[in-house]
């Protein structure tokens, strides 16, 4: 059985004009899904659709067992727990510091109070240390998060998606504010943390390369509906342009 | 080509800076405005004798007030002012206390609950709309004269103010960061433990400072209706025609608005 069963899914943000239109979708257990798109065709909806920052307008997303598109109030937090993201933005509390963003990512697990008093339990602050080990930030676990750079807030907000013992990360457009090497170096991070952690990932990415050199699988997305799915080297010239249109991008 | 705008076959343009209704408006408004004033002169009944010799008693006055009485300061003014500095401060802690969670359920990114943030407006517009000398009257009938009710007073009209900053800083939080709490399963309280409130805590020392600042000139006022602080010496001495610490009085309370005014300048320099 796959991790994530997308069926049927539907988002209107205005009635009658859908952003996605019937989606369907499988993850299976392990690798990168990298997801690829015109700006626009709704590849960030489908994201948050499935941890319901955004809420679909119909269909089903099965997800260990539970339609997550049904769930709400504790049900919901539970769900959202055992889904890690990773946001474009890296949308880290900038004024607490990098443990404290870390330890972030178990708030679905602790109460308001021991969140409040920083009481986390011994073992999350073990795993937080291990974890900023993992992703290179040993030394920086005090330093506020805005004294950092944009390749280390993002290992951050890796750090913390990965802290909630997630069983599906979710990334959306990781390294579109990055420079070129340090996108690589967060895709290598975030494949290696996904295999170690035997978890898939679904990206969502503008950099068709970057997509094609780390995901298993390409899932290419046009005007709400999914044109493409397969393996990273079906991309050629003639499924980018039912992807993306146009011809004149494709030249040289 | 050069245009002529003259030229024979060009008809002249007009413009005109208001179209005629606006005119019609800006005159009505004229008139409405010189109506209020001479309403307003006709009610207020200015008796010219008192007018007349006004600069006299403003010189009788001053005549009065000198020399200072110095020796009055430390047997009388000096508590009384500490205590004004300490209803100040346990008004701003007070008013802190009751106005941040108000402010929390006024924001409406951190409350999207629209009949709570109905409530908390409403709260933040009664409390700041009740001049802190109404409270005070209230607050001296409920537990008697005495710092108390001072402190209380100031406390409860601080709440709309430090409210309604402090939402507005809870509004301006980056969206970004609550999201990804929410998408690690945080509940509402988490959120705003976690996500909004680091966020605002450079707002939150700058609208205590501020409101300290005001709190300080309020009390100063307050013992003029019985709430105790300087404003009480000053009243007793106002009833004794004692001008010599009348003069005093508002002397000490000059300098300590200004120092007060100096202390907040730097803290914010430094702090925020």
């Amino acid at each position: 059985m796959s991790t994530l069963s997308i069926k049927h899914l539907v988002k209107e943000y205005v009635p009658g004009k859908p952003v996605l239109k019937d989606i369907s979708l499988d993850i299976e257990g392990r690798g990168i899904t990298a997801i690829i798109g015109p700006s626009g065709t709704g590849k960030s909806t489908l994201i948050r659709c499935i941890n319901r920052l955004v809420d679909p307008t119909s269909g089903e997303i099965l997800f260990e067992g539970k339609d997550l598109a049904k769930l709400s109030g504790q049900p919901l937090r539970e769900a959202r727990r055992r889904i890690g993201m990773v946001f474009q933005e890296y949308n880290l509390v900038e004024r607490l510091t990098v443990m404290e963003n870390v330890l972030s990512g178990r708030l679905g697990y602790v109460s308001a109070w021991t969140a409040w008093r920083r009481k986390f339990d011994d073992a999350d602050i073990q795993k937080a240390f291990a974890l900023l080990q993992r992703v290179g930030l040993a030394d920086f676990a005090n330093r506020r998060a805005d004294e950092l750079s944009g390749g280390q807030r993002q290992r951050v907000g890796i750090a913390r998606a990965v802290m909630q013992s997630p069983g599906l990360l979710l990334a959306d457009e990781p390294t579109s504010s990055l420079d070129p090497k340090t996108s690589v170096e967060i895709m290598e991070l975030m494949r290696d943390l996904a295999a170690e952690n035997k978890i898939p990932v679904m990206i969502n990415i503008h950099q068709v390369e970057l997509g094609k050199r780390y995901a298993e699988r390409i899932v290419g997305m046009s005007g709400g509906l999914v044109v493409y799915d397969g393996a990273p080297d079906g991309l050629d010239g003639d499924v980018l342009r039912k992807i993306y249109g146009g011809e004149d991008w494709l030249a040289t | 080509m050069s245009v002529d705008p003259l030229s024979a076959t060009a008809e002249l343009q007009r413009w005109v800076r208001f179209t005629p209704a606006q005119r019609l408006a800006r005159t009505a408004v004229f008139f409405v405005v010189v109506a209020a004033i001479a309403w307003a002169l006709k009610t207020i009944e200015i008796i010219p004798e008192f007018l007349y010799d006004a600069p006299e008693q403003v010189v009788d006055m001053g005549k009065r007030m000198w020399p200072i009485d110095w020796g009055h300061f430390w047997p009388v003014v000096w508590p009384a002012l500490i205590e004004t500095l300490h209803i100040a401060a346990m008004a701003t802690i007070l008013g802190l206390l009751m106005g941040i969670p108000v402010g929390f359920l006024a924001a409406r990114n951190a409350t999207p609950v629209v009949w709570l943030n109905a409530i908390a407006r409403f709260v933040l517009v009664a409390t700041r709309s009740i001049s802190t000398l109404i409270w005070a009257l209230f607050f001296v009938a409920m537990f008697g004269p005495g710092p108390l009710a001072g402190a209380l007073a100031i406390a409860f009209h601080s709440i709309g103010f430090i409210g309604k900053m402090f939402s507005e800083g809870v509004e301006e939080a980056n969206r970004g960061s609550i999201e990804a709490l929410q998408a690690a399963g945080a509940t509402r309280m988490q959120q705003i433990l976690m996500g909004y409130w680091p966020q605002v805590i450079p707002t939150f020392w700058s609208i205590a400072l501020f409101r300290w600042d005001i709190n300080v000139r309020e009390s100063a006022v307050l013992g003029l209706v019985g709430a105790g602080g300087i404003g009480m010496a000053l009243n007793a001495a106002i009833d004794l025609i004692q001008w010599e610490r009348v003069a005093l009085i508002l002397f000490t309370i000059f300098i300590v608005v200004i120092l007060i005014e100096t202390i907040v300048t730097q803290i914010r320099k430094r702090v925020i």
